[in-house]
């Protein structure tokens, strides 16, 4: 036990002492800073300076003659005839809608936007909304139904969200947070157990080919030295993890400062999203922010950091029997797939079905498997109460069971490859090392 | 007494047999030679003594004991292929191995600022591995192997790399720490250096143990009562009775011949009549590297 110790330390201090460890440690959260208040900027920045539009309407028919209503950030002119060419000339006008001759109400024929600049996605859906209610409203006045009628049909709907707690406490709870965090939390996995398990692997080869191996091994245990690597290798992930989330923390709230929002302002919003009544008058962000600040913040930090360890365990001891099992890097390409693979797949799976069914029953096979758990449970996590405890702790259980299976395996080829040399084994072979005595 | 006794020791592979029953014993405090051709089973013997693999059949006593995983410490291991962290440097990759062989810190440091000192590398001791040279790297190596003062040490190849001024530093250590009473082992192909320095060998070929027994008996044990005369003058022109010349040859402008008694009895009063100045006469014995060609069938080719 001790001489893991003695090389779970040299393999930690050798890697953190390290320039480029140093670097990635410390750029990364102003990265990650300078991204966020970058959007921030640009959000703030967009909102208040939204380009106006001018968009000529040539109406043929005359359906939408005086009707249409001009929005905030697009006027409509009307003109009997425009041309292409005055489009170009004029550089006040942003685009031309031709509305056809035989355009009827009951058989809407589509419209012809033509322009310089492509429409963007949220004013494309603004010009067709303005005309389809002009179509509506002419339906409605031709069925007979009055003016006022018509005018008080007009209401808006939001749906605000909250999650009942077995105690029948109920809080507000924004989807896209929560699936903002989920994903985020199963990207950081994802890549620690690639970039980490890469490291493992290549620790492994460059022992082989240093031949320092057979140095070592006549001193300590094969196991011992693998497991050394492995738990080494996972503390520097956990020192350079906390190190990003407590810089990023801070340099966030500085940044959090200086945009102006500090955390009494957080506090308010807090009580009032946890009261329907005052939510409703402030939709929007406060419920965004509340869901955030309701979310069990220990209980998805200690699950994250369980799976973040087990997923690296799972496949760091996987990574290091690869290994063990070739000469050099270049070779491990077809012992890679295999285990690579998987990973990708369920990173896919979560991000595309997981996400939209976080409890359907993909999702949760999937959260069991722990192939596939750590990046999955990561993408519920946020949707999960106190029903789904059991899942968790299930997951957790079979996790636990398949790492000690796991290195025990990757122990054995581990301990036959480290040894040998010369040419690549085959799948039936490093199935054979798993039964050699010693 | 024996530090080391491989008894019927025999390893399999899939496809080949590396080790089929040996036997022999490795006296203490004197050097033995491990030897034999590539591929004859040396490495194979030296991985189940340092217990990297484990027999499949027979055992090794250690110090009158069975072999295991507590005799670990009192072996020193220098392996054929030289691996050391090359981004790690000198002082804490010897503190490094110092600490997974269990030495405490301070004795650690004191042992390997005297090992440095011996070997004028205290200089480098900051310097990382990869930007020593390979004579430097092997010292730092040998050091790697002994520092924890083990009973038994095992040398596989221990000259390569060296020029003949550091070739003779080695060998003085190995005689310095055999004299402190350690036991060596030593495998090589070098056979001057196996009559140089080893009292006792075993000669493994194709898996099988050929020979065994004192440098000087196994060489004695080849001899084919076969004699070299040298002297100065004229050459003999008469016949001899009682020899048989096999060769005749120029040696540093002496006359030589090469020759076997008829009747097996050595007898240099065939000599005395014939007018020649005898300046040399022995019995020729076969070199190590004699022995090693005549018993691995190398000179067959």
């Amino acid at each position: 036990m001790n001489n893991i110790w003695i090389i779970t330390a040299r393999e930690y201090f050798t890697r953190v002492k390290k320039r480029s460890f140093i670097l990635m440690t410390l750029l990364t959260p102003l990265l990650i800073t300078a991204f966020y208040g970058v959007i921030i900027w640009v959000s703030i920045g967009q909102s208040s300076t939204v380009e106006h539009q001018s968009i000529v309407v040539v109406d043929h028919s005359g359906i939408f003659k005086n009707k249409i209503q001009n929005l905030e950030s697009i006027t409509f002119l009307h003109r009997e005839a425009f041309t292409v060419e005055k489009l170009i000339e004029s550089e006040n006008i942003d685009g031309m809608v031709s509305v056809p001759m035989d355009f009827s109400i009951d058989k809407p024929l589509a419209l012809k936007y033509e322009s310089m600049n492509s429409l963007s996605v949220n004013n494309t859906v603004r010009i067709e909304s303005v005309f389809r209610e002009v179509l509506r409203r002419q339906k409605l006045k031709i069925s007979g139904v009055s003016q006022n009628t018509i005018d008080s049909l007009q209401s808006s709907v939001s749906l605000t969200q909250f999650t009942v707690e077995k105690d029948g406490s109920t809080k507000s709870s924004n989807v896209g947070i929560l699936t903002g965090l989920g994903m985020a939390l199963a990207f950081m996995i994802y890549m620690f157990i690639f970039l980490y398990g890469v490291q493992v692997m290549k620790g492994v080869i460059e022992e082989k080919t240093n031949r320092i191996v057979e140095l070592i091994v006549s001193t300590v245990k094969p196991f011992q030295l693998m497991m050394g690597k492995v738990i080494g290798i996972a503390l520097v992930g956990l020192t350079q993890l906390s190190i990003w989330i407590t810089l990023t923390t801070i340099l966030m709230g500085i940044v959090g400062v200086v945009v102006g929002l500090n955390m009494n302002d957080l506090q308010n919003v807090s009580e009032i999203a946890n009261n329907p009544m005052l939510a409703e008058m402030d939709k929007g962000n406060v419920d965004m922010i509340a869901t955030a600040l309701n979310l069990p913040f220990l209980k998805i930090f200690g699950v994250f950091v369980f799976y973040f360890l087990g997923g690296y365990l799972f496949y760091g001891a996987l990574f290091a029997a690869i290994g063990s099992a070739v000469d050099s890097e270049t070779d491990t390409q077809q012992f890679m797939l295999p285990i690579t693979l998987p990973l990708v797949f369920s990173f896919a799976i979560s991000f595309s079905i997981v996400v939209g069914d976080p409890h359907g029953t993909l999702a949760t096979w999937m959260s069991m498997i722990p192939i596939s758990s750590p990046v999955v449970m990561m993408v519920r996590l946020p949707f999960m109460g106190a029903e789904h405890t059991w899942q968790i702790l299930l997951s957790m259980a079979i996790m636990i069971a398949s790492i000690v299976g796991v290195i025990w395996l990757a122990g054995k080829i581990y301990r036959t490859g480290i040894l040998m040399y010369g040419k690549k084994p085959t799948y039936k072979e490093l199935a054979k090392w798993l039964f050699y005595k010693n | 007494m024996s530090i080391l006794q491989v008894q019927n020791v025999s390893k399999f592979y899939s496809n080949h047999t590396a080790l089929d029953n040996i036997s022999f014993d490795v006296p203490r405090g004197k050097i033995f030679g491990l030897l034999g051709p590539n591929g004859a089973g040396k490495t194979s013997l030296i991985r189940i003594v340092n217990q990297i693999t484990a027999p499949d059949e027979g055992q090794i006593i250690f110090d009158n004991e069975v072999l295991n995983k507590h005799h670990i410490k009192r072996i020193g291991y220098l392996p054929e292929e030289r691996g050391l962290y090359k981004k790690m440097s000198v002082y804490d990759q010897l503190l490094y191995f110092a600490k997974l062989r269990g030495m405490n810190i301070a004795e650690a440091k004191k042992t390997i600022s005297e090992w440095l000192e011996k070997f004028e590398a205290t200089s480098w001791k900051k310097k990382k591995i990869e930007e020593l040279s390979k004579a430097m790297q092997q010292k730092i190596q040998f050091i790697v192997t002994v520092m924890h003062n083990p009973d038994f040490i095992i040398l596989d190849e221990p000259f390569t790399g060296f020029d003949p001024k550091n070739t003779q530093l080695i060998k003085d250590e190995i005689e310095n720490l055999k004299n402190n009473g350690a036991s060596i082992m030593l495998s090589t192909h070098r056979m001057e250096n196996v009559e140089a320095i080893c009292d006792n060998v075993v000669l493994i070929n194709k898996a099988h143990l050929v020979t065994q027994g004192s440098v000087m008996d196994v060489r004695n044990s080849l001899k084919d009562n076969t004699y070299e005369l040298r002297y100065a003058g004229e050459k003999l022109k008469t016949k001899i009775a009682g020899i048989e010349i096999l060769d005749e040859y120029l040696v540093d402008e002496l006359n030589c011949i090469k020759f076997s008694y008829r009747d097996n009895k050595p007898n240099l009063q065939l000599f005395v009549n014939e007018e020649i100045d005898i300046k040399e006469y022995r019995e020729i014995i076969p070199s190590m590297q004699d022995v090693f060609l005549t018993l691995t069938d190398l000179n067959n080719e």
